[in-house]
């Protein structure tokens, strides 16, 4: 009956699993109607997606996917919706890639001055939020997403040569780091793989620790499940909501590092978006925990990355777009369908547990005590 | 109380031109874990009042829920005027004309009465709605029935009772001929119910039958034709008003022996716990919930508050809590808490058994030592330096579950998972694991079963001797006098009456609650 009962972990498969496949048999359907053959399609997706130097662009991908998921999951252990991941980790790059150019360091400090700078803007971003909620009741999702628009001007702002930025082959981006602020990568066969990834992989552990481990996590996921116990409890849902949402926007903060410490050592009009976005649908796919995410992530890195190749075989790529959108909504359903199932069926179990030694353990007519 | 009605023996025989009403046989149902109805036989002649009464927990929703549809039963039938019948959803039922007034209205605030009442069968095409149809009828019904109801005004600028006059006229309005009450009067003051109870005899005098559900024994033996006691699942006798005292009808509700849960000798000492001074709790329009109430309550005293439901007891705890806001001053053990969180409270020793235990006392999908962990994070066997520690929290809830006897395979199961009996035992325990001062106990044996009930009063007791301050509010008045070392009567969030426990009989408390009895009864 522990945490690792194969049972549990069973019932924790089903629902990503029918979700996946439920993705691959619609996609399939759509293939066949525009007279594409799915076997085809997937294989080549398979064995592109396999080859090293494929398999090294989608960890790089599922680094930042990775962080942008948890930060999403953060928000969501406690029933708040941070949809500004988005531009949380945009408006910190763009923060960070301007402090990271004006000043000079020795390596690890220069890394670690970046990165501060980076999880501080995406936390008083996402702070901003949080103290709306508090203070005036405005709902989360809403200032976030309004906050999204805000931070994409500011970063506009910013982005212009006479601000912070520069034009460089009809780029217009901030200026390059100095190489001390390169985050070293890790080297194999298929090239190199951002070394932030570490980080992430270790952000993936602390989250674990907090939620699971910590009383702060306690508070936090009792607050997500039922607010009013969690108050009767003593727990400060006020005091909760801005440090979560800080907290998620410091993870925020860091889902543009691995590309810019890794790759992109400054921030241009290049820089990936919407990775804050797609990783609402990884955390809701890794169903918030730290080993769900981390595969959901690399998945949604292997989608990205592999349906380049359809293109050359003819077949639109947007077909994995509709299997990335028919996974997010087939895992809810599914989620909700297994949840209550698991809910009834543990019932069950403890009743029909019960139900043998129930009879003689109960001397519940002995008056006893009374009187 | 009426003297039309058939005497009791011969009823169904002597009138022989119209079959039962409603006619249950043999109704059982089971949920995960509980029977929550078992060999249910009912029989409700038409054209009466036939009270169901039992305690909370007996099982009166449940069959309420399946006469209106909304459950279906394991086995057993249902017969309807002489027709058996099987409903799959309220519509069915609503079909047959069985109409049900919810505990808690099912009105939309912005709509207008007539909206309200026509919402979901308006008359017209589809496309139109015939309001001056909608209005005779509505019109029509409250005139022949004395109901009262002006169609026009906004539901939210109605009072409770005439809200509870509108949804009775909903169910009018679909072609309701058997009406089920659910707990009425249990929002209602006092000229309210005696409004109710006259409208109930307006419907019964026009061959309705009604359905009334209540545990308040006074209202029952004053409005009902027929009373059937319900216990513990199965209905246990039907009796008439006339027949029973409301003595023996409580005797009947919670079995043979009226388990006295007498607390033997004083242990009230001089020494304050919880000092109140003048706590109001407004809502949000101002309106004061709790109004200026005041006392003290020693070590090793059980001060019983008894009340209505609903007349400020849950504002009163949330505020001692620290929950809600509230104006006036929380002293505890010398130390004024007034403006202290919730957590420091907890902290300084004071223990909460919530009136809604799903809402505010656990976290359903969590398992059941997270559950025991739940108001306890911050001391010492459940967590140390910010830390939960896992292993001791177990220990401690494996104890709990042991001195509480929650039955439960493991301590890994989610709460959602016990019966409502487990959950209580499970709460209490918690509460009481943590060595508390102060305990705020909200109807703490609520749903649980006799032997259980006796358990926990044995631990509230043992607990009392060793010093434990007790605030009890209970819905069972037994409970209230038997435990309590002293009573006070709460009414519209006032304290209006003292009584001594010793001395005060279940009957005087029960009219100093609905504001008629006399101010004060014993001590003073």
């Amino acid at each position: 009956m522990s945490r690792l009962d194969p049972r549990r972990i069973g019932a924790a498969l089903v629902a990503p699993v029918m979700a996946f496949v439920t993705a691959i048999v619609l996609s399939s359907v759509v293939l066949l109607i525009a007279g594409h053959a799915p076997t085809t399609a997937f294989r080549s997706m398979f064995d592109f997606g396999t080859q090293p130097d494929n398999m090294v662009n989608i960890l790089n991908k599922s680094a930042g996917y990775y962080l942008s998921a948890l930060a999403v999951a953060i928000g969501f252990r406690m029933n708040l919706f941070n949809i500004g991941v988005d531009g949380q980790y945009r408006l910190a790059a763009m923060c960070a890639a301007v402090v990271g150019a004006a000043v000079t360091l020795p390596g690890p400090l220069h890394i670690a001055l970046i990165v501060l700078v980076a999880v501080v803007v995406g936390a008083v971003w996402a702070g901003i939020a949080g103290a709306l909620k508090v203070y005036r009741g405005v709902s989360e999702v809403i200032s976030t997403i309004m906050l999204n628009y805000i931070g994409t001007a500011i970063v506009a702002f910013m982005l212009t040569p006479q601000v912070f930025a520069e034009l460089e082959n009809n780029i217009v981006k901030t200026p390059e780091l100095d190489s001390s602020a390169w985050f070293p990568g890790i080297t194999t066969s298929g090239g190199e793989v951002y070394g932030f990834i570490v980080v992430s992989a270790l952000v993936g552990l602390g989250y674990w620790f907090l939620l699971g481990r910590t009383r702060f996590g306690f508070d936090l996921r009792a607050t997500g499940m039922s607010e009013p116990a969690a108050v009767a409890s003593g727990v400060d849902v006020k005091r909760m909501v801005v440090a979560s949402m800080l907290l998620s926007g410091g993870v925020a903060g860091l889902v543009g590092m691995p590309i810019l410490l890794g790759a992109s050592h400054s921030y241009g009009q290049d820089f990936p978006s919407g990775m804050g976005f797609t990783g609402i649908a990884i955390a809701l796919l890794g169903r918030n925990h730290p080993i769900g995410v981390g595969f959901a992530a690399i998945l949604w890195g292997f989608l990205d990355v592999s349906n380049q190749i359809l293109d050359l075989e003819g077949i639109p790529k947007e077909i994995v777009t509709i299997m990335q959108g028919i996974i997010v909504l087939a895992v809810v359903v599914a989620y909700e369908v297994v949840r209550r199932w698991r809910i009834n069926a543990e019932q069950r179990r403890v009743a029909a547990q019960l139900g043998g030694p129930q009879a003689p353990s109960s001397p519940s007519t002995s008056p006893a005590g009374v009187a | 109380m009426t003297a039309a009605q058939p005497p009791e023996a011969s009823a169904s025989e002597a009138a022989g031109t119209r079959p039962p009403a409603v006619r249950l046989q043999g109704i059982t149902k089971r949920f995960p874990g509980v029977v929550a109805n078992y060999d249910v036989d009912l029989s409700v002649e038409p054209g009466t009042v036939h009270a169901l009464c039992g305690e909370n927990g007996a099982g009166k929703s449940t069959l309420m829920k399946i006469i209106y549809g909304m459950q279906k039963p394991d086995e057993g039938t249902i017969e309807v005027e002489g027709k058996h019948v099987t409903f799959h959803s309220p519509s069915d039922a609503i079909a047959v004309g069985i109409g049900m007034v919810h505990q808690h209205f099912k009105l939309a605030d912005n709509f207008t009465v007539l909206e309200n009442v026509v919402l979901g069968s308006e008359p017209g095409g589809p496309f139109r709605l015939d309001v001056e149809a909608a209005r005779r009828r509505i019109t029509e019904i409250s005139d022949r029935y004395g109901l009262d109801v002006d169609p026009d005004p906004l539901v939210q600028h109605l009072g409770v009772g005439d809200r509870q006059r509108v949804e009775i006229l909903k169910a009018l309005y679909r072609g309701a001929r058997i009406l089920i009450l659910d707990e009425p009067t249990a929002v209602l003051v006092p000229q309210e119910v005696d409004e109710l109870f006259a409208a109930l005899e307006e419907l019964k005098a026009e061959g309705l039958t009604v359905l009334f559900i209540s545990h308040k024994l006074d209202e029952v033996l004053r409005v009902a034709d027929r009373i059937t006691v319900i216990r513990r699942g199965t209905t246990v006798r039907t009796v008439t008003p006339a027949e029973v005292s409301s003595r023996q009808l409580a005797e009947l509700m919670v079995g043979s022996e009226l388990p006295s849960p007498q607390t033997t000798e004083s242990t009230v000492t001089d020494r304050p716990v919880l000092t109140v001074e003048n706590l109001t709790v407004r809502d949000e329009d101002g309106r004061a919930l709790v109004d200026d109430v005041s006392f003290t309550i020693h070590a090793g005293e059980v001060l019983g508050i008894a009340g209505v439901e609903g007349n400020g007891q849950a504002e009163l705890v949330d505020a001692i809590m620290g929950i809600r806001k509230a104006e006036g001053r929380v002293v505890l053990d010398g130390d004024d808490v007034s403006h202290v969180s919730t957590r420091h409270r907890r902290e300084a020793g004071v223990a909460f058994i919530p009136e809604d235990r799903i809402r505010q006392g656990l976290l359903l999908e969590a398992p059941l030592w997270e559950n025991v962990v739940l108001g306890h994070q911050t001391s010492v066997p459940n967590s140390r330096a910010g830390l939960i520690d896992r292993r001791k929290a177990r220990a401690g809830t494996s104890q709990v579950v042991k001195d509480y006897d929650v039955r439960t395979p493991s301590i890994d199961v989610t709460a959602s998972a016990l019966s409502g009996g487990n959950q209580q035992k499970l709460i209490v325990g918690r509460e009481m694991s943590g060595n508390p001062r102060l305990l705020l106990a909200a109807h703490p044996t609520r749903g649980v079963d006799v032997g259980a009930q006796a358990a926990i009063w044995d631990h509230l007791r043992r607990a009392r001797a060793e010093g434990l301050a007790v605030l009890l509010i209970s819905a069972d008045l037994d409970e209230l006098i038997g435990l309590s070392d002293s009573l006070r009567v709460i009414l519209r969030g006032r304290l209006v009456a003292e009584a001594d426990p010793a001395t005060v009989t279940p009957e005087d408390l029960g009219a100093a609650m609905t504001g008629a009895g006399a101010r004060t009864e014993g001590a003073a």
